[in-house]
């Protein structure tokens, strides 16, 4: 484009600077995770130490917070991913009464407000007098991450060749063995993604969470509750690792992705 | 059988929806209208002054969060489109990591990244802390437990929203239709105006909704970046429902923001044209 050299270079600087301000609570998480805090608050740099990584599970409450959370995550990820695939091919493949019902229904489950859907349920739990457990925000859980899963498989089942099946059939597949051995193989990246979102929604998620939990206590839900006693650097510590992990298995994924293509 | 197949994948996932989904609405719906309370418990009344009385007692906070929620989306479009543009037409071979970089603060709990964003703006924090040190600011700045925290908590929160969805239909702009308005004697300017502009719109209208509703109805950053002026609708309706426990308040206060939301966004989508609308739930 013709002018506009500054303007294109002030725009790369610009972009910076806004990355740099989204990071700077992540850095600022890191960073206090190492901090030799001597007074009950962890607000101000009293130098490095790694003691927070040795006593990282020493707040039991916390500790089965996190373990609540990564059990639910797990749980709520495998039911998602089996039904959410599931549907993905029913609505990516075929032509069926209800389809437009179905579409809707996945579009308003991704628009709802989490507060809503936290309210609706609680309001559904509480009229059927059904107890709050882990359970429950299992249930609530599934439920805000299946339209994620749905969407991303139907993206791959569209582009999916139908000769492929046709080809597998011909050579005397069952109609398992043509799922398994074929259709299942070329949507996996869909699935794959569908599932990493599930996870990550599940383990994060707060608003839905807090109407559910009963007395259960999943790692957000001890953070908030924990605000204004201070928050311990246990929990930077935790949120680093998830940090670390998360960013390792994106940019693994990001990586075995070039190499196939 | 292969006639039956679509159906018996679809029931599993459409039983969940039918149960967790529309029918909790329909519990809301019938709590909203009842009367009671916790201990004796609710009947239902038809009670609809539930709702006149709710937005009686919590006009502010349900005004206040549709003022948060409008301006953090503001502030979201103003920042973001030109980084999205930035990326889409001169990031070159580097877009993905671009990308990759924006998305970063999503592997850490939103949670934590709202505690560590008002850890960073606490009065006395590492960074005013440390310019109150030096004689830079007066000792009584804060900002902390005001509209300015909230709104950029929610700006923070929720700017890539805004930017990847105008980021993809910028990326899908063929650069020759710009190239045959500069060729046409266009100024950059008005190439941006009357062509990439209009181009982006479906991007803009779909990070608008995919970061308005959640802005406004968010209770996280008014609890952890707000003082008492500052309470949101979605802390009343968290306090209702979970310490007060007056469910008919609390479902008719939820119902209420939702049909709120509903409105803003068919009178949104009338003004910017039901084809970008169609065009954006198409996705």
């Amino acid at each position: 484009m013709r002018g506009g050299r500054l303007g294109d270079r002030l725009l790369h600087v610009y972009t910076w600077l806004i990355i740099v301000w989204l990071s700077s609570p992540i850095a600022v998480m890191i960073l206090f995770g190492f901090n030799d805090k001597k007074s009950k608050s962890n607000t101000s740099w009293q130098g490095f130490t790694l003691r927070w990584y040795g006593e990282l599970f020493d707040i039991s409450d916390l500790t089965t917070a996190l373990r609540n959370s990564l059990v639910i995550a797990v749980v709520s990820t495998i039911i998602t991913v089996v039904i959410g695939t599931m549907l993905g091919l029913a609505v990516g493949r075929y032509r069926f009464r209800g389809q437009g019902t179905t579409n809707f229904l996945v579009f308003a489950a991704i628009s709802t407000p989490e507060l809503v859907m936290g309210a609706s349920l609680l309001s559904l739990f509480v009229s059927g007098t059904v107890p709050r457990d882990a359970n429950t925000i299992i249930i609530a859980h599934v439920l805000f991450s299946l339209s994620f899963v749905v969407v991303t498989v139907r993206a791959r089942v569209i582009v999916l060749d139908p000769s492929l099946e046709e080809a597998a059939r011909d050579l005397g597949a069952t109609a398992w063995g043509t799922f398994r051995q074929v259709t299942l193989p070329s949507i996996m990246p869909g699935v794959l993604a569908g599932a990493m979102l599930a996870f990550a929604l599940s383990i994060d998620d707060y608003v839905v969470t807090s109407f559910v939990n009963g007395s259960t206590i999943t790692f957000p839900l001890w953070i908030v509750g924990s605000v204004k006693t201070g928050i311990p650097p246990q929990v930077n510590v935790m949120g680093t690792l998830i940090f670390g992990i998360g960013v390792l298995i994106a940019v693994a994924n990001a990586v075995t992705a070039r190499r196939r293509a | 059988m292969r006639r039956l197949t679509p159906y018996l994948l679809a029931l599993p996932s459409w039983m969940w929806l039918a149960i967790f989904l529309v029918v909790p609405m329909a519990a809301m719906a019938s709590v909203s209208l009842q009367t009671g309370n916790a201990i004796d418990g609710f009947a239902m009344t038809f009670s609809f002054s539930n709702y006149t009385d709710a937005i009686g007692r919590y006009s502010t906070q349900l005004l206040r969060s549709l003022l948060y929620g409008g301006l953090a989306t503001v502030a979201m479009l103003v920042i973001g489109y030109p980084v999205a543009y930035w990326i889409a037409f001169k990031g070159g071979a580097r877009k993905s990591m671009y990308l990759f970089l924006l998305l970063l603060p999503f592997f850490v709990s939103f949670v934590l990244r709202t505690i560590s964003w008002g850890f960073l703006l606490a009065d006395d924090g590492i960074l005013f802390g440390t310019l109150k040190g030096w004689g830079l600011l007066a000792a009584d700045f804060h900002v902390l437990a005001t509209t300015f925290a909230v709104v950029g908590g929610l700006t923070y929160n929720f700017l890539p929203f805004m930017i990847l969805p105008i980021y993809v239909a910028l990326e899908r702009v063929d650069p020759r239709v710009i190239e045959a308005a500069y060729d046409l004697y266009a100024s950059r300017l008005s190439a941006f105006r009357r062509v990439v502009l209009p181009l982006s719109l479906p991007g803009v209208f779909a990070g608008v909704l995919m970061t308005f509703v959640p802005a406004t109805a968010d209770p996280v950053n008014a609890q952890i970046l707000g003082g008492t002026g500052n309470t949101m609708i979605g802390n009343i309706i968290q306090t209702e429902y979970l310490t007060n426990l007056d469910y008919p308040t609390a479902s008719a206060l939820s119902f209420t923001l939702m049909a709120v939301l509903l409105v803003g966004i068919f009178i949104y989508a009338r003004a910017l044209g039901t084809e970008n609308v169609l065009e954006a739930a198409a996705r």
